[in-house]
């Protein structure tokens, strides 16, 4: 879901900009705060991890293929704002090294992917887990909230597509739901078991809100 | 003080970007199809000169060993800039010189 250059108009990415930038602001004065020196590897090995697997794309129906977008396997296991962190940095190195997504639309594709998408799918896996305090509540919300951080980042995109005149929303948004709650299923399956492989092996592994530690 | 489920990640990160990644779908992703379905993806443009545009490393003339090394690159690339970051943000030392490195040791 990588926005290339020439499909936002400079007034859609110049507020994406600024959304995206006060949001990961936010994130960083928050990471500052909450992530703990110990898991400075583990930032750095979620990063080149969600890296190599954005690279494989699985064909899913209709000759169209996708990719794991990794922000709530990030958000789970370090906390939302150092996945915003991280999905941030991901992005960034993307457009600048491998012409995957544009450089003007890169606040954009933050403030869909590391923000929105993180996020709501974070919230969503929040619920889950304080419905059902245990290693349930962790997988299911998990699962729940990957599908919806890929959706809600696919609502996104399609708005800043159809404020910048690429269509009318009532097409490019049911377009893009046609393949993002599909993709959403992918992000979902791959999440959940590498949530399952790591909480079997480490249950403190996953991120405990503060307050709750 | 990696725990191993970390390494078996980073592991696992290393053997995608060299091994699968030359086998990812090059179909259109969802967006790419939405362009080309709705006639904008002509629209698109690039502006800057990518060193390894496509992860494809240029001057590879086997296309599977240049997603290959793109991977790898990136993923390393990918590992230390994060690293470095979380680094910053913690105002630590990049060398982990500070007496962390001791507290690493101590925690094994």
């Amino acid at each position: 879901m990588h926005i290339p250059d020439g499909l936002l108009d400079p007034k859609t990415f110049g507020t994406a900009w600024a959304l995206g930038g006060i949001a990961v602001g936010y994130a960083v004065t928050k990471t500052n705060k909450e992530l703990q020196e110990r898991q400075i590897p583990f930032m750095g090995v979620m990063a080149a991890f969600i890296f190599a697997a954005q690279m494989i794309n699985i064909p899913i129906a209709g000759g169209t293929s996708g990719h794991l977008l990794g922000g709530m396997l990030a958000a789970v296991l370090l906390g939302p704002w150092s996945a915003a962190i991280i999905i941030t940095t991901v992005l960034a190195l993307q457009a600048f090294i491998f012409l995957d997504g544009g450089i003007t639309v890169l606040g954009a594709n933050i403030l869909n992917m590391a923000v929105i998408g993180v996020l709501s799918g974070y919230g969503v896996y929040l619920l889950f887990r304080n419905l059902w305090p245990n290693r349930t509540g962790v997988l299911v919300g998990t699962f729940v909230g990957s599908w919806v951080s890929v959706v809600m980042a696919a609502i996104a995109c399609s708005l800043e597509l159809s404020f910048s005149g690429m269509g009318a929303l009532s097409i490019v948004l049911p377009a893009m739901l046609t393949w993002h709650v599909i993709i959403g299923l992918l992000e979902a399956v791959i999440t959940t078991v590498v949530v399952a492989y790591l909480t079997q092996v480490r249950p403190d592994l996953v991120h405990q809100a503060a307050g709750s530690r | 003080m990696m725990r191993k489920e970390i390494w078996v990640l980073l592991i696992l990160s290393v053997v995608i970007a060299l091994v699968v990644s030359p086998f990812a779908s090059s179909l259109p992703d969802g967006l790419e199809r939405v362009a080309e379905d709705h006639g904008f993806i002509d629209k698109a443009t690039e502006l800057i000169n990518s060193p390894i545009p496509d992860y494809v490393f240029p001057g590879i003339t086997n296309e599977k060993v240049a997603t290959s090394a793109a991977g790898i690159i990136g993923t390393l690339l990918t590992l230390a800039v994060a690293y470095g970051i979380g680094c910053l943000l913690k105002g630590r030392d990049v060398q982990g010189s500070k007496t962390s490195q001791e507290q690493k040791h101590g925690n094994r």
